[in-house]
C-alpha cells in the first residue's frame, strides 16, 4: 500500500508528466487561458489516463510482450514493436467510446467536456504514460495508480498555469515576450518549484 | 508532375524560416524540450522527425482522394504510427545507445503535432511531391530549433558540444562553473521562452497575432 502511495505522490509531484517530462505541452499552452476550461480538460485527462493505462497494460502483457503468446503455441514470438500502433489505436478507441458514453448518460458533463475529448487522443501525455508504463515494468495495479497520478499531476500543472496566466494579464511584460514567451518562462519557474518536491521520500 | 524549381524553394523557405513550426505555430514543443539536453540526441531526433513527416505527408497526400473524410484521422495516425515503428527499429539496430537515451520520445513522434498538423493542413490539399517537400521543410525547421536549443543547453549545462569538452580548463580554474539548471527541465523552458523573445524582437518579422 505504501509503495502505491509513494508511486502516486511521485507521479504527481516529482516526476510530473508535464513539468519534468514535457508531455502534453501543446494543449497545455493552448488551453491554459481560462481556469474553467483548463480544469475541464484536466478532469478529462485524468479519466482517460486512468482507463487507458491499465487497458494498454493488459493488451501489452497479454498479446505483445515477448513470450506473451506462448499459450497459443508461439513461445518465441515478440510483438513488442507493435506497441506504438496498438496503443494509439486503443487510446483513440477509448476516447471515442468515452465520448459516446458521456453523451448518452450525462449530457451536462458532455456539454462541458465534449469539446476536449477529441483533443485528448493526440495528447502526448496519454501515449507517453502508456509507453512509460511499459518501459518501467509496472504491474497492473501500479499502472492504474501511475495513470491516475500522471493525470492528477497534469491537471495540477495546467490549472495553476491558467491561474498564473490570468494574473499576468495585469503584469507589465516586455513587448516581445508577451503571450507564448512569458508562458514558457512561467512554466520554467513552475518546473523549478516542482523540483523542490524531489527531496521528499515516503 | 514536377513543377519549376522556385516553387519548391519557396516551400522550403516557408517551412524552415517564414513559418517555422516551433517558433511561429508553437507545434511540437513536447519533444523539443525533452531531447535537447545533448546535441547528439537532438540531431537524431530532428532527422527522425524529418523523415517521418516527409514520408507520411507524401503517403497521405497520394491517398487523399481515397480516404473517407470522417475516418481520416485514424487513417493518418495508422500511417504515421507505421512509419514511426520503422524508424524506431532502424534506430535500435544502428544507433542503440542514442535510441536508449531517446527512450519513449521516438514513439511520441506519433503524437507530435507537426506531423499530424502538416498532414491535415497541407498534405490533404496538395499533390504528393509538394507534400514531401513541405514535410522536409517543416522537419528541418523543427530540427534547427532543436539543435540550437541543444547547443545552448549542452554548452552552458555541461560545457560540451557533441560530448567533447570545449570550455578550456583555465576558465574553470578562474572560477567558471557549469550551469546545472540548464540540464534540468526548467532550463529548457527558459531557453524556449527567451528564443521566442528574440524572434519577436528581430526586425521585419511580424508579431504574433493576438
Amino acid at each position: 500500500m505504501g509503495d502505491l502511495l509513494s508511486l502516486f505522490i511521485n507521479s504527481v509531484f516529482i516526476g510530473n508528466i508535464l513539468l519534468a517530462y514535457f508531455l502534453g505541452m501543446c494543449s497545455f499552452i493552448a488551453v491554459s487561458k481560462n481556469i474553467e476550461t483548463a480544469a475541464g480538460l484536466g478532469f478529462a485527462v485524468i479519466f482517460v489516463l486512468t482507463v487507458t493505462s491499465p487497458v494498454n497494460w493488459i493488451i501489452y502483457h497479454g498479446l505483445l510482450a515477448p513470450g506473451a503468446l506462448s499459450w497459443a503455441g508461439f513461445p518465441d514470438l515478440d510483438l513488442s514493436f507493435l506497441k506504438f500502433i496498438t496503443f494509439i489505436a486503443v487510446i483513440a478507441a477509448i476516447v471515442q467510446a468515452v465520448e459516446m458514453i458521456i453523451d448518452k448518460y450525462s449530457p451536462l458533463l458532455y456539454a462541458s467536456l465534449g469539446v476536449f475529448l477529441p483533443l485528448i487522443a493526440v495528447n502526448c501525455a496519454i501515449l507517453g504514460t502508456s509507453l512509460f508504463m511499459v518501459e518501467r515494468n509496472y504491474t497492473l495495479v501500479e499502472s492504474i495508480v501511475f495513470g491516475a497520478g500522471s493525470g492528477t499531476g497534469w491537471m495540477l500543472a495546467i490549472v495553476s498555469m491558467a491561474a498564473i496566466r490570468k494574473k499576468t494579464l495585469y503584469a507589465d511584460v516586455p513587448k516581445g515576450l508577451e503571450g507564448f514567451g512569458i508562458t514558457m518562462i512561467v512554466a520554467g519557474l513552475m518546473a523549478m518549484t516542482f523540483m523542490m518536491f524531489s527531496g521528499i521520500t515516503l | 508532375m514536377l513543377k519549376d524549381k522556385t516553387h519548391y524553394t519557396e516551400l522550403l523557405v516557408k517551412g524552415i524560416w517564414k513559418e517555422n513550426p516551433v517558433a511561429y505555430q508553437v507545434l511540437g514543443i513536447c519533444s523539443a524540450l525533452a531531447v535537447t539536453v545533448q546535441m547528439s540526441t537532438a540531431l537524431v531526433m530532428a532527422v527522425a522527425l524529418t523523415v517521418v513527416t516527409a514520408f507520411s505527408s507524401m503517403l497521405i497526400s497520394s491517398l487523399r482522394k481515397k480516404i473517407p473524410s470522417n475516418i481520416r484521422i485514424i487513417v493518418e495516425l495508422a500511417i504515421i504510427a507505421s512509419l514511426v515503428i520503422v524508424t524506431d527499429q532502424i534506430l535500435k539496430a544502428f544507433l542503440y545507445d542514442i535510441s536508449k537515451q531517446l527512450s519513449i520520445f521516438v514513439g511520441l513522434i506519433i503524437t507530435n503535432c507537426i506531423v499530424l498538423g502538416r498532414a491535415e493542413a497541407f498534405a490533404l490539399a496538395n499533390d504528393p511531391i509538394d507534400s514531401f517537400v513541405d514535410g522536409i521543410a517543416n522537419g528541418i525547421g523543427y530540427g534547427l530549433i532543436l539543435v540550437f536549443v541543444a547547443f545552448l543547453r549542452e554548452l552552458l549545462g555541461s560545457g560540451k558540444i557533441f560530448g567533447l569538452p570545449v570550455i578550456p580548463r583555465i576558465l574553470f580554474d578562474a572560477g567558471y562553473q557549469n550551469m546545472g539548471l540548464m540540464v534540468l527541465a526548467p532550463g529548457a523552458f527558459f531557453i524556449i521562452g527567451l528564443l521566442v523573445w528574440l524572434k519577436n524582437s528581430l526586425p521585419g518579422i511580424s508579431h504574433e497575432k493576438k
